[in-house]
């Protein structure tokens, strides 16, 4: 596979009720960005387990990303400080392991942000093209 | 396992136009589960949710995958669907391939592709689903409206004409917010006092209905049907009930050079106050910080002038605890400061002014009763210029001014020109605009009498700087449409001030958990079909303090708001979100991780008896979810140690099982 030809696989997490929207918004104004982008719909940030962000690159993800509500403007009150706590433990184990740190990400999108949205997903599919597959911690044995 | 069926719209070519939808239906028959699968042109329509109860039971399906638009628009319809056809309306998972997919990719293969893997996602989510019950929980019939403007007043209004108690909470002495402060209304230029002073009589003669005025919402706990909300009602030094509002305290009090918050500082008050002469209630207000008594406890003249003994200056502040079924925010807006505003002089000359004051300066019940003069020297001004937009689309001044257009200065402007030319045949008016925007019903038409009829002299252009020299007021302004600098001699300037949320409203919205957007406008439900729902289940959005609006609009959207409580009222049971957390007994330790992050206090423990391996019993500690509280956010599914804690209809199988199909 010559590098002009590869596509990041991305998943990114959505809060239901900010980021989701800010999805679907940047949806209703047309704004494009990469299909490589693939949303799983959480009902907050918060309710994403480190493990899933894990799973997701040894099942061969190559860089995930979780989106939630502003600090302090999350639908649940305080879950995004949660995701913001937990994730930056997680992002400096991942240091440690030795997994590049652009290809997680924690971004806050709000429903209003149509336009960030999209404009994340290009930054984000770009950064993460430029750093090539995730060799390091897909789990070769999971492929078919 | 599950006998799934898929459902692929085509949104007319929403859809269809860069996705597929053939071979999307066609690949997903393949997927594990799937026994049947199709495509329509509009799966939403009566005809598209036939076809799938038809399919459900002619293949005895008990899972569907509906491929269509967001989750946030039609899940809804889809499990609605489920039920008829006899299914649990939780077995349905949507796959969002119209705005996650169809709309932002252009490529026909790459959408289809996209398309297909969203759907695996769900099928394998679905596959996971297990049928759901809502619990049910009683509705409180009482409403509370937070705000006592024209919004506020016909929301309670309305709620009270069906028969429902109400609640307005007003953090000024009395209701009426800002258009009792008007002088007229645009385009039918009748008197604001006219058409609200009623109004407001109608609320304080209802008996459904309480008014809680200078009091504010200090806390709100509890949940859609079943609030319970904190009212601060702060001490007025006066005793409602028996004060007759006769005024001749406000009359012999000497401290009177306080300024008058409802004439915004043009003119001063006493200590003691009745913010205008048709106030509701209509009681006097002590000020504290202006009151000699409560500050050094000398004077005491108006506990001795009150006949009716209604003075007591011990009064303390009082908290009222009540539950409510529905909120409604009704906290309104406020012209934004003029501060940062230099180049238009505002705070070196007092007779540059802003649009709310040159309202109170033609008020009949104003500082001036009624007489346009300079505040300044009391002169009359014979050459006004309006200013618009300040601070409104302001693109590239964010620090100071809003990005978005105030939409009510276009007309008020208008308004305060045509009824200066009118009252005034001899004053010169310069109106500066960006656009002028009319939309609305005989608006365009009062604009253009404003024009042709009042020949008021619109210019397409900006001021750019306002200087006060002697007496006059040179405005330097740009002519865009002839292309020339224009100089004026003003005598008054009136700044159209953007208008933004109140301050209240984000400490309300914290309070209610209702989402703002960046300008701290309330954010509604949907835009489109849900305009008066806040996000957050029984809290409604009334006014200007979900953005801009006019008074008819905010009328109208005050009784849609009114609407939607009275149908929610009018249940005696409300049935709760189902997607909440569970706990595993027999894996949870009683460790309080899960506690300890629950936003709700969801979660309590219990000590319970279990039957170990050898036969013998033991008493263990465990976490128990109380589902009524539970709103389902999962932050106690990540805090669990041993993985007891797991989220109805979002549980960790569910999540894994979307990561794996996407990742595959």
């Amino acid at each position: 596979m010559s590098m002009n030809e590869y596509k990041p696989l991305i998943v990114a997490f959505c809060c239901n009720w900010c980021s989701y929207a800010g999805a679907d918004l940047a949806g209703n104004n047309r704004l494009n960005y990469p299909a490589d982008v693939k949303i799983i719909r959480v009902p907050c940030s918060c309710r994403v387990n480190p493990m899933f962000i894990l799973r997701a690159f040894q099942r061969g993800a190559d860089g995930v990303i979780l989106c939630g509500c502003h600090p302090g403007d999350c639908h649940y009150t305080s879950g995004n400080y949660y995701t913001r706590r937990r994730m930056s433990l997680l992002f400096s184990m991942l240091d440690y392991l030795g997994i590049e740190r652009e290809r997680t990400r924690v971004e806050w999108v709000s429903a209003a942000e149509g336009a960030k949205f999209a404009a994340t997903m290009n930054d984000f599919v770009e950064t993460v093209a430029k750093l090539g597959e995730n060799k390091r911690l897909e789990d070769l044995r999971c492929k078919k | 396992m599950l006998r799934i069926g898929v459902f692929v719209c085509w949104c007319g070519s929403n859809i269809a136009g860069t996705v597929d939808v053939e071979a999307v239906s066609e690949a997903l028959k393949s997927e594990p589960g799937v026994v049947f699968s199709t495509n329509y042109q509009y799966m939403c329509s009566q005809a598209g949710q036939n076809m799938i109860i038809d399919a459900v039971k002619e293949h005895k399906l008990d899972g569907i995958v509906v491929c269509s638009c967001s989750p946030r628009m039609h899940e809804a319809t889809f499990r609605k669907t489920a039920a008829a056809a006899g299914l649990n309306p939780y077995m349905v998972e949507i796959a969002n391939i119209r705005e996650q997919c169809s709309w932002v990719h252009k490529d026909m293969a790459t959408g289809t592709e996209k398309a297909i893997i969203l759907g695996k996602a769900a099928v394998a989510k679905v596959a996971l689903n297990a049928p759901l019950t809502p619990g049910e929980s009683n509705v409180t019939k009482r409403a509370l409206v937070i705000g006592g403007g024209i919004a506020g007043i016909q929301t309670a209004l309305d709620i009270a004409e069906a028969g429902f108690p109400v609640d307005i909470v007003e953090t000024k002495p009395t209701i009426g917010g800002k258009m009792a402060q008007l002088d007229k209304t645009f385009p039918t230029l009748d008197c604001a006092a006219c058409i609200l002073t009623p109004k407001m009589v109608d609320v304080a003669q209802n008996d459904k209905i309480r008014i809680f005025s200078y009091s504010e919402v200090q806390d709100v706990s509890g949940f859609v049907g079943n609030f319970e909300v904190k009212i601060k009602k702060k001490a007025r030094y006066v005793n409602e009930d028996i004060c007759t509002g006769c005024g001749a305290c406000v009359e012999k009090c000497p401290m009177k050079k306080n300024p008058n918050e409802f004439n915004l500082g043009m003119d001063n008050r006493p200590a003691i106050y009745i913010p205008f002469a048709q106030a509701v209630p209509k009681v006097a207000t002590i000020d504290p910080n202006a009151c000699n008594m409560l500050k050094n406890g000398k004077c005491g003249l108006c506990e001795k002038i009150c006949t009716a003994g209604a003075i007591d200056y011990k009064q303390k502040d009082e908290i009222i605890e009540e539950k409510y079924g529905a909120i409604v925010a009704a906290t309104g807006f406020n012209p934004i400061s003029m501060d940062k505003f230099d180049e238009f002089a505002y705070n070196q000359s007092k007779d540059v002014i802003t649009s709310l004051e040159f309202e109170r300066l033609t008020n009949a019940a104003g500082p001036t009763a009624g007489k346009l003069l300079r505040p300044s020297d009391l002169e009359h001004p014979h050459t006004i210029v309006f200013v618009q937009c300040v601070g409104s689309r302001c693109e590239n001044c964010a620090e100071k001014g809003k990005e978005y257009c105030s939409k009510i200065c276009c007309m008020y402007t208008a308004k305060h020109a045509m009824l200066t030319r009118d009252k005034y045949p001899d004053t010169e008016v310069y109106v500066f605009y960006i656009d002028v925007r009319t939309p609305g019903k005989s608006f365009d038409e009062f604009y253009r009498r404003a024009v042709e009829e009042y020949g008021v002299k619109y210019v397409k252009g900006m001021v750019g700087k306002v200087s006060p020299e002697g007496k006059k007021l040179k405005v330097t302004a740009s002519d865009m449409l002839n292309n020339k600098q224009l100089h004026i001699d003003a005598d008054l300037v009136v700044l159209a001030a953007a208008i933004e949320p109140d301050k209240s409203a984000r400490s309300i919205a914290t309070m209610l958990t209702a989402s703002m957007d960046t300008n701290d406008f309330f954010t509604e439900a949907h835009p489109k079909l849900r305009p008066v729902e806040s996000p957050t289940a029984g809290v409604f959005l009334s006014g200007a303090c979900q953005g801009p609006k006019d008074i008819p609009e905010t009328v109208s959207q005050a009784s849609a708001a009114a609407a939607k409580v009275i149908g929610l009222l009018s249940k005696d049971k409300l049935t709760g979100n189902p997607c909440v957390a569970s706990s595993d007994e027999i894996m949870c330790n009683g460790c309080s991780s899960c506690a300890n992050v629950c936003p709700y206090g969801a979660i309590t423990y219990e000590t319970k008896e279990f039957r170990m391996p050898d036969r013998s019993t033991k008493m263990r500690r465990v976490a128990k979810v109380n589902p009524a509280v539970c709103q389902g956010c999962g932050a106690c599914t990540v805090a669990c140690p041993s993985g007891a804690m797991d989220l109805r209809g979002f549980t960790t199988s569910q999540i894994i099982a979307e990561v794996d199909a996407i990742c595959r």
